[in-house]
Order: C-alpha cells, then sequence, then structure tokens
C-alpha cells in the first residue's frame, strides 16, 4: 500500500495524488487528512487528481466523504486537475460528488478558498 | 488472452493496468479505455469483496466487420446473487457503497452480462467496442 504525502501550506493542506489508487491507500488517505485537519487547524484541502487515470465509485465516494470530514473541521476541500475522460465517466457512472467543490487547477483552488474567485 | 487472479488490492489495480493496455492497443479512445478501466475496477472489487475473490480475464475481439474491442469476464466462486434484477438497480447496495458498481458499470459498457446461482458464484463479461 501506498501512502499519499499531505503537505501543509499556510493555512491549506496539498494533497497530490501521483500513485495508482488502491482501495487501501484511499482510506488510509482520509485517516491522515483528517489526523492532520485536526492537529494543524488548516482552513482548507486541495486535492489534486492530475494524475489520478480512474474515479470509480468507490474513490468518489471517499472524495466526496473527505469533504464532508473536512466540513466537520471547519474546512473546505476543492478537489483539482480532473481529466475530461474521467469527468465523463464519472457522470456515466451516476457519481456527482455533491458537496466537494472542483476546480480547474491548484492556482484556481486556491482563489476558491482564499474567496476571491 | 490474459488471466489475472484477483485476491487482494494491489490485484485489482493489475487489472486495472492490463485492461488498460489492452484497451490501447485496441484503439478504444482514451475516453472509452477510462470508460471500460473504472468499469472493471468496480467489477474487481466486486470479485473481490462480495465473491472472496476470483479470476479476470481479458481478451481482444475482432466484430466480424473488423471492428476492435475488448472482453472482461469476471468470475467467483462466491455466495452468487440471490435477486439479479435487485442487484443491477441504481443505489442497491449489499454493503457500505453506493450501490453504483453493478449498474454503473453496465452504462460504461457496449455489452454486459450476469450470471449468478445462490451458492455457486458469479460471473460478469463485458464487452467494450472501438468506435
Amino acid at each position: 500500500m501506498e501512502q499519499v504525502p499531505i503537505v501543509k501550506i499556510g493555512q491549506t493542506l496539498f494533497v497530490s495524488i501521483q500513485v495508482e489508487l488502491e482501495d487501501q491507500s484511499v482510506l488510509r488517505l482520509q485517516e491522515d487528512l483528517a489526523d492532520e485537519l485536526a492537529t494543524s487547524g488548516a482552513r482548507g484541502v486541495i486535492i489534486d487528481i492530475t494524475a489520478v487515470e480512474i474515479v470509480d465509485s468507490f474513490i468518489g465516494r471517499m472524495l466526496t466523504m473527505i469533504g464532508s470530514i473536512s466540513r466537520l473541521f471547519d474546512a473546505e476541500t476543492v478537489i483539482v486537475g480532473m481529466r475530461p475522460a474521467v469527468a465523463i465517466t464519472l457522470t456515466e457512472l451516476g457519481l456527482s460528488l455533491k458537496g466537494v467543490r472542483t476546480a480547474l487547477n491548484a492556482e484556481k483552488g486556491l482563489e476558491i478558498l482564499n474567496g476571491r474567485p | 488472452m490474459a488471466e489475472l487472479p484477483i485476491r487482494s488490492g494491489d490485484d485489482v489495480v493489475r487489472v486495472r493496468q492490463q485492461v488498460r493496455v489492452t484497451a490501447a492497443e485496441n484503439g478504444l479512445s482514451l475516453v472509452d479505455q477510462t470508460k471500460l478501466v473504472t468499469a472493471a475496477s468496480e467489477l474487481a472489487r466486486n470479485t473481490l469483496v462480495h465473491g472472496g475473490g476470483g479470476v479476470a480475464q481479458v481478451e481482444a475481439l475482432r466484430s466480424p466487420n473488423g471492428r476492435a474491442g475488448v472482453r472482461l469476464r469476471f468470475t467467483d466462486e462466491g455466495p452468487g446473487i440471490a435477486d439479479i434484477d435487485l442487484a443491477l438497480r441504481d443505489g442497491w447496495s449489499s454493503g457500505t457503497g453506493l450501490g453504483l458498481g453493478l449498474s454503473g458499470s453496465r452504462r460504461l459498457v457496449d455489452e454486459f452480462e450476469l450470471s449468478s446461482k445462490p451458492g455457486e458464484g458469479t460471473s460478469v463479461v463485458v464487452v467494450k467496442w472501438s468506435r
């Protein structure tokens, strides 16, 4: 199982997923992020999925849950860098990632978190 | 034809990689590759979680008129599915998921065939054709 690193810059936690996502790695990321949110006082989470080739229902559900968990710690999650083919597939699969915000890239994601869309 | 065991989460990742390679080699577009790999991920996870593990077969196809395609077969010897119609319904789930695995993966492929007998296991065959 590969661990996805979390980097804190200012008030924001950055997660860039660069590994082929196995279910256990996604669960681990969810736990690591919850720990980090609880201890760091971060107000935002940016998850970059530029390198992610597929988002299936399990990964999609985990991303939605990370959004819900971060809200419990008074933080907002933005998913950035979704590939067009992934967006088409997710929609056809019936997943809408309700409750998490999305942005084209990390820069636009930061703008959302900093309140200047 | 490639045959891969599904015994762990790592195996699910390997199935996805094999499907990606075969789909690309057989001329599926990037979107169709992504749809097929996503369906494979759902079905391989079902084989692992609900079927107690099993086997995935990945095979290149040619239709009579020369169209290229990829066929995937997932087989397990798990408890089987008692009510197939119910299992294929959006939102129905036997576990903690969203209930989109079977119904969603059916939408992502061109052909979908599920056979199952309680106590004897489940087999799912899907085909995606190049456009």
